[in-house]
């Protein structure tokens, strides 16, 4: 009842606001300023030395702190920083303003995989046009590539989740079982793991959208292609998928992951007490750990991901982002500005020493940064293995332009084979009709299947 | 008396119609005056969404292409939805189970602390209501936390007694689990609507019956049941339009059993999901459309049955 009403009201409200939103919009065509699409560096410092309040909506710990350095630097710039909700909550707001015509944000923080959904539906402004695609060397190949569509540049890279295997050394150790450097071998070791102990599982898994298309990434499969930015075809049954699919469903049909959600209390808990023994997750993975899983400081430790060749370095982006600016917005200049601060300038300073994994390449490349000691993981030299990794993700990955709503539906499909413990690729092959039936009635041409 | 309405044909005030003479016949605004600020808020929060709704479900608004009108194509559509009729079985099927059950309980529960043979009944009916005043979502939370196999309340029981019980959130026994929440949650309000109603029975009533020898079973059937229709017809309505309503329980278990749990799992599910995630507003709009007129059919015939028979 609530719902129905409120839902009622919203539409309401959204109508309204869209009226009146497009009033303000006829109004504002005469005066231009500082929503030009276009500027120099010259524009931009101009725009940065005007009074202007620029609303940033992120979650990112470290945006707080780089909104007031940069406002020290720029005394007439007001940066309002909006935690607006974690990746699709806040997806859902910004879709939501978009929709309204009004009330989205200067700045928004965008994950890689949905951001052709906010670039593709025009509601994203090419960089472009400030010059910032001249930034492309600045930032690793992987990252680079994830802002860069259909020839324009919709974001600038903030992090980056090139994967890595994270293992509890006490665990491996206790039963004499060898860090895995295969995907077989890693099977292997999750069954002489849970036989030797059954309340010890190789990891936990329930069924992640993420998780999955990053582990077809890094099998080298391509199931989402775009082309023309409305032409899509979605192949979850392609080679890479399929290597995929076969391999972790004997995980699961085994009863061989452990059927706790990530991020629960039960999951940090099985992180601490070693019945969740690996996580094979993005190179942001550390701070969580430290945070989240004080107790087991000292047994966790980082190996490069599991391949499928043995010998062939191969890895995957699993999570990260970068910032993006708003078509909405009226102070494009300005805000232009601070998203070259944040994510170019002296900012990514500040969200590596927040815990973010950093997607610049002279960070990942700094001395400090690769020999750093990690007390948590036994001193390990944990960005030697993070950095490698980012160098060796597979090449050629893309997202869909309605990965969002995508994901939302991953369990409804993929999720009952998880459910019944039996094979994923039928799962697959239901999320991508789901995913094709979605994006039909959204009007793109969908081709599903080789 | 004629020509009089028929030059004013707008008029509808009934004094008119009386033959009075013309200067009575200036409109009296009095009643308007009183009705006017509720009928401005019903217009606002009531008609408006709904008329707002009705004319969303006749478009279809695309991330490519934009929107356009399409007539009737969205309920044609729902009509044929799959995951729209799976979701509406599996809401009616916890109607016919679960509402039945809830309110047979609730039944006995006021009864037996009407039947003043219970010590302490002020006790017992807040004891019952009590649930109600607990908010559905931290009643779900609760009882997500009890389900639990592996830290809940059933780890404890299967560790204890050594035993095994089905996962309450597998695919199998969600429902019922969510069914069992309910109950939980809605047997105080219907006691005490039941309750209520009891308590209005002239006692002189019970006097008579006991002359005449009737027994406690006897006056249960004879006089409180006959005198509870209205008040079981109030519930059964609320009930259905509960049942077919359904989001709470079912979208705060969803973290939980996120497998089983699908986004279409009941028709508001659907619609929630559809319009926050997936941006078919249009569609959603449709949905609840069909769903209200569905549920207002169902709501009227049930009154109709319960009156008729009370005749």
């Amino acid at each position: 009842m609530t719902i129905r009403s409120t839902r009622r009201l919203r539409r309401g409200a959204a109508a309204l606001t869209g009226v009146l939103a497009l009033g303000l919009a006829l109004s504002a065509c005469s005066s231009a300023g500082g929503s030009a699409e276009t500027g120099n560096a010259d524009d931009i410092a101009k725009a940065l030395d005007t009074e202007t309040t620029i609303t940033v909506w992120a979650w990112a710990p470290a945006v707080e702190q780089i909104a007031k350095d940069f406002e020290k630097e720029h005394p007439k710039i007001t940066v309002n920083v909006v935690n607006a909700g974690t990746g699709n909550d806040q997806y859902v707001k910004l879709q939501n303003a978009i929709k309204a015509g009004s009330g989205a944000p200067d700045v928004a923080q965008i994950e890689y995989y949905a951001l052709p959904q906010f670039a593709l539906s025009d509601s994203l402004v090419d960089l472009k046009g400030f010059g910032f695609d001249s930034f492309s060397d600045k930032y690793t190949d992987s990252t680079w590539n994830s802002v860069n569509l259909d020839g324009g540049v919709y974001a600038l890279p903030q992090d980056s989740g090139p994967m890595a295997l994270f293992y509890n050394k006490a665990v491996f150790d206790q039963y004499g079982i060898a860090v895995p450097t295969t995907w077989d071998e890693y099977v292997a070791a999750a069954k002489q793991l849970h036989a030797a102990d059954p309340t010890k599982y190789i990891t936990n898994d329930t069924g992640d959208a993420g998780f999955t298309t990053s582990m077809i990434w890094q099998a080298g499969g391509q199931p989402y292609k775009t082309e023309k930015s409305t032409d899509v075809s979605i192949n979850l049954q392609d080679a890479g998928s399929k290597k995929f699919a076969d391999t972790w469903s004997e995980l699961v049909e085994g009863g061989l992951v452990s059927p706790i959600t990530s991020w629960s209390d039960e999951w940090y808990k099985g992180l601490g007490d070693g019945s969740i023994a690996t996580l094979t997750i993005g190179a942001w993975m550390p701070g969580n750990l430290e945070s989240g899983v004080a107790q087991a400081s000292g047994d966790w430790r980082v190996a490069p991901m599991p391949t499928w060749e043995k010998g062939q370095a191969a890895s995957a982006e699993n999570g990260g982002g970068g910032d993006a600016i708003l078509k909405q917005s009226k102070n494009k200049l300005a805000a232009a500005g601070f998203l070259q601060y944040m994510n170019e300038g002296d900012g990514t300073q500040t969200s590596i020493a927040k815990g973010g994994f950093p997607s610049t390449v002279a960070d990942l490349n700094s001395d400090a940064f690769l020999n750093y000691e990690s007390p948590y993981f036994g001193g390990q030299k944990i960005n030697q293995v993070l950095v490698q990794s980012s160098k060796d993700v597979v090449k050629g990955w893309q997202y869909l332009p309605f990965q969002v709503y995508s994901n939302s539906i991953f369990n409804d499909t993929v999720g009952k084979a998880y459910a019944n413990k039996s094979d994923l690729n039928a799962g697959l092959e239901a999320w991508q009709k789901a995913t094709a039936d979605y994006g039909n009635e959204q009007g793109f041409t969908v081709k599903a299947g080789s | 008396m004629t020509t009089v309405s028929q030059n004013r044909p707008t008029a509808v005030a009934p004094r008119l119609g009386r033959g009075s003479a013309p200067h009575k016949a200036k409109r009296d605004w009095t009643g308007w005056k009183f009705i006017g600020p509720f009928m401005l808020i019903f217009a606002f929060v009531l008609i408006a969404p709904v008329v707002y709704s009705i004319y969303l479900s006749f478009f279809k608004d695309q991330l490519v292409g934009g929107n356009s009108f399409v007539g009737f194509a969205n309920y044609i559509q729902v009509l044929g939805d799959s995951k729209f009729w799976e979701s509406l079985g599996r809401v009616s099927i916890f109607l016919v189970v679960q509402v039945p059950i809830m309110l047979l309980l609730a039944l006995f529960a006021a009864l037996a602390i009407d039947s003043a043979r219970l010590h302490f009944p002020a006790f017992f009916r807040i004891s019952i209501f009590l649930p109600y005043a607990v908010p559905a979502v931290v009643a779900t939370l609760m009882w997500g936390f009890m389900y639990g196999v592996r830290f809940g309340l059933v780890a404890n029981i299967n560790d204890f007694f050594g035993i095994s019980l089905p996962d309450p959130l597998s695919n199998s026994w969600v429902l019922a689990s969510i069914g069992n929440i309910v109950t939980w949650e809605f047997v105080g309000y219907n006691m005490l609507l039941f309750y209520a109603a009891l308590r209005v029975i002239p006692t002189d009533l019970y006097e008579a019956a006991e002359l005449d020898g009737a027994n406690h079973l006897r006056i249960i059937r004879n006089i409180k049941l006959p005198a509870l229709r209205p008040a079981i017809v109030i519930g059964t309505i609320f009930s259905i339009i509960g049942s077919f309503q359904l989001f709470n329980e079912p979208n705060i278990l969803k973290p939980l059993a996120k497998n089983t749990i699908v986004t279409s799992f009941t028709p508001n599910m659907y619609a929630y999901n559809l319009s926050f995630s997936g941006q078919q507003y249009n569609y959603a709009a449709t949905i609840a459309i069909i769903m209200g007129v569905a549920t207002a059919v169902i709501a009227l015939v049930v009154q109709n049955r319960g009156s008729r028979k009370e005749v």
